[in-house]
């Protein structure tokens, strides 16, 4: 009950957020997104994979909250788990055929991916391990509250000015319509 | 620790457990909520049967409880003794998951709902983002009951409710951004996404969105109110669960508690898009004509509608008490009849005694603990009250309008309400900047 | 308990990343292998955000928003050209896709 018991995050600087976060839920949240992460790639059914990813996905919101992004936490929802994975779930119904969740699951090189994988976790590691000081032990924390402004200032700019990222964030709105396109055309009968 | 208890009972400056970071009151509130909208939808549940059948010139359930009030409790527990049936091709885990999903999804959205500037479990940020975003997480849930199921009416009624769903959010987003817009004709010219900040924005602004540049904001709320009732599968747009079309839909193969957390779900989503629409267009828990009609008498007036609504209520009571046939088979009804209208003109009494002892201060800015008490408790009223509002409309309409057709419903999705939400959205915009 | 730094956001990309390029090399189902990008892409934006904390600007928020559109887009082209292949030949493993070969 006491707002003082943060034993979470270090004595970092609060704009008015009390930080109620323990490690613990950092280790559960990581541990389910892990878990779920495991859970995609081993299951035969699809639909199975479908639901882990969005448990996954849904783990990694969490993550994003503790990191104090709450913008990009709700777009993850949003897009990711909103739509993308209902876009997935319907694929998967359109093209499911009975024979394939009883087929080899994994394929016939599977050894070489699997080294290939342990030599990028290796990569990692070593990068961790010896840039360990390059990572500065401070978390400096953003102010929570005006975080939706902060960024639509980075994205569409101040008043009168440009914003940093306004260029680009034009020319993913034409992405999209691309990919909208795109995926129409591709999935006519007719072209 | 008792300063942190008198702030909660709003006698010290009021915040939200979120923003206070307490752990055990988040979990009070949550507590309660959860109270509240479970007894909210066995009400919703009775106020469906009973209204639909006066609609109908008939009497609804009368038998269970006096007037059929009783009949939620009996159909809760005949649901939870049927017996638990699982189609035998079916995804056993998927099957079981399925209903939670739903569920999970139309409970989350409760943290953010603004009862009160300081009744809420969190202000979050990004509050109308999160409520649209974890209500679209509620098609998963629909899309995998009827993939689950694994027989041809469920999938073509999930397909059918996810596409529905999924054309009319478009429409409705955007209406809510044009809300949001408004938002954001003040002094400093930044909106705000949080919930109790849309809000408070219509505090200061002096006006309820709705009659925000008049008719834009009207057409805003006009395309949220019938997106919201195509968003939660309801008539006239049910096609997808309708019983005379497709035998139930997603929800065919489920029995006993499972369908009954899919109703759950429903009734609950219900309400969580309803106070969407009262906070961002109807001013959420503001009184009415609260620029029009002030000052302490007015506000003591308005301060006395709770008290008086729960006497009307008791009253309806008496009359149903007195109405009933003096034959030794209804006694006990009567007897039951009367025990409620005690009930509802207890609490009529307590509230009419709070807003007696907690009338304003006049001249100086500060407020008896009585008086914070009973401006809680009015914000809470004046809420729930338009939200019961939106709730007795969405019986209205089904009793009322004949489905429509699917191919018709995506048509008025993609076609009509998609177009006149983005020019409304740019009017909205223009007339704005040119304001301002 | 030690408090949580950085450099276990980053820990955890990691693993999200190599599992996702297990899925993408080892499954054969296409599905499955597009759905274990989306973990790749996951693990990138978690970094980035973890890095913009650890600086206390927004760019890295507002460039893994950049990445999710992207990956919105590429989910749905991908998708597209899954079921546009599934017309032709009745299967979804990736090496089966072999129209090419002679």
């Amino acid at each position: 009950m006491n707002p003082a018991l943060n034993s979470g995050l270090n004595s970092a600087v609060n704009s008015g957020m009390a930080p109620v976060a323990t490690p613990w839920f950092f280790y559960g949240l990581a541990g389910l997104a892990v878990v779920s992460g495991l859970l995609v790639i081993t299951r035969r059914n699809a639909v199975h994979s479908a639901l882990a990813l969005i448990v996954t996905l849904l783990a990694v919101t969490g993550l994003y909250l503790m990191l104090y992004a709450p913008f990009v936490a709700a777009v993850q929802i949003f897009v990711y788990a909103g739509g993308i994975m209902l876009l997935f779930l319907f694929v998967i119904m359109l093209v499911n055929i009975e024979r394939s969740s009883k087929d080899r699951q994994f394929n016939r090189m599977w050894p070489v991916g699997l080294a290939a994988a342990c030599a990028l976790l290796a990569l990692f590691v070593s990068a961790f391990v010896k840039g360990k000081a390059l990572f500065p032990d401070r978390t400096i924390s953003l102010p929570e509250s005006s975080n939706t402004q902060q960024i639509a200032g980075m994205l569409y700019g101040e008043a009168g000015t440009m914003g940093a990222y306004t260029f680009a964030f034009e020319i993913a709105s034409l992405l999209l319509l691309v990919a909208i396109l795109g995926a129409v055309i591709m999935t006519k009968k007719k072209v | 620790m008792p300063n942190f208890i008198m702030s909660y009972l709003g006698i010290k400056d009021a915040i939200t457990p979120g923003a206070a970071g307490s752990q055990f009151w988040a979990l009070v509130y949550v507590f309660i909520i959860f109270a509240g909208v479970s007894v909210a939808v066995m009400a919703m549940n009775w106020l469906e049967r009973k209204a639909l059948a006066h609609f109908q010139i008939r009497l609804g359930p009368m038998r269970v409880g006096p007037h059929g009030l009783l009949q939620p409790i009996a159909d809760a527990i005949k649901l939870m003794l049927k017996e638990d049936i699982i189609p035998a091709e079916a995804d056993q885990f998927v099957f079981w998951v399925a209903p939670l999903i739903g569920l999970l999804a139309a409970f989350t959205v409760y943290t953010v709902i603004p009862f009160g500037p300081s009744q809420a479990v969190s202000d979050m940020n990004i509050g109308i983002l999160f409520m649209l975003g974890v209500s679209s997480l509620g098609v998963l849930g629909i899309v995998v009951a009827g993939w689950a199921s694994n027989s041809h009416y469920p999938l073509i009624g999930a397909l059918r409710s996810s596409a529905q769903m999924v054309s009319y959010e478009v429409a409705m987003g955007l209406a809510v951004v044009s809300a949001i817009l408004m938002t954001s004709l003040n002094a400093t010219g930044t909106g705000t996404l949080s919930m109790i900040g849309i809000v408070q924005a219509q505090q200061q602004q002096g006006v309820w969105f709705i009659f925000k540049f008049f008719p834009l904001g009207l057409i805003a709320f006009g395309i949220f109110a019938i997106a919201m009732i195509a968003e939660t599968n309801r008539a006239p747009f049910d096609m997808a669960e309708a019983e005379s079309e497709l035998t139930a839909g997603y929800h065919t193969e489920y029995s006993g508690l499972r369908w009954s957390l899919f109703m759950l779900a429903e009734y609950a989503a219900m309400i969580a898009v309803s106070s969407i629409a009262v906070a961002l267009w109807l001013g959420g828990w503001m009184r009415p004509f609260p620029n029009l009609l002030q000052g302490p008498a007015w506000d003591f007036i308005f301060s006395l509608f709770p008290g008086l609504t729960f006497l009307g209520l008791a009253a309806i009571a008496v009359l149903g008490v007195m109405r009933m046939p003096s034959h030794s088979f209804f006694k006990i009804q009567r007897v039951g009849l009367a025990a409620f209208a005690a009930v509802l003109g207890f609490i009529a009494l307590l509230l009419l005694v709070i807003a007696v002892a907690g009338r304003s201060a006049d001249a100086s800015g500060a407020m008896s603990p009585a008086a914070r008490f009973r401006e809680g408790i009015d914000y809470v009223y004046w809420f729930v009250f338009k939200v019961a509002v939106f709730m007795y409309l969405f019986i209205w309409y089904r009793a009322t309008w004949p489905r429509y057709r699917f191919d018709q419903l995506m048509k008025i999705g993609w076609k009509v309400m998609l177009p006149i939400s983005l020019v409304v959205l740019i009017a909205t915009a223009i007339v704005g900047v040119l304001v301002s | 308990m030690i408090p949580i730094t950085t450099f276990h956001y980053l820990v955890v990309a990691a693993a999200l990343f190599v599992l996702g390029v297990i899925g993408v090399l080892t499954r054969r189902n296409v599905v499955i292998v597009l759905m274990s990008i989306e973990l790749i892409l996951n693990a990138v934006n978690l970094n980035l955000v973890a890095f913009s904390r650890m600086w206390g600007n927004l760019h890295g928020q507002v460039f893994s928003i950049f990445v999710t559109v992207d990956a919105a887009a590429e989910a749905a082209v991908g998708l597209g050209i899954l079921i546009a292949f599934f017309r032709n030949k009745e299967t979804i493993n990736v090496d089966e896709i072999d129209l090419l070969k002679w």
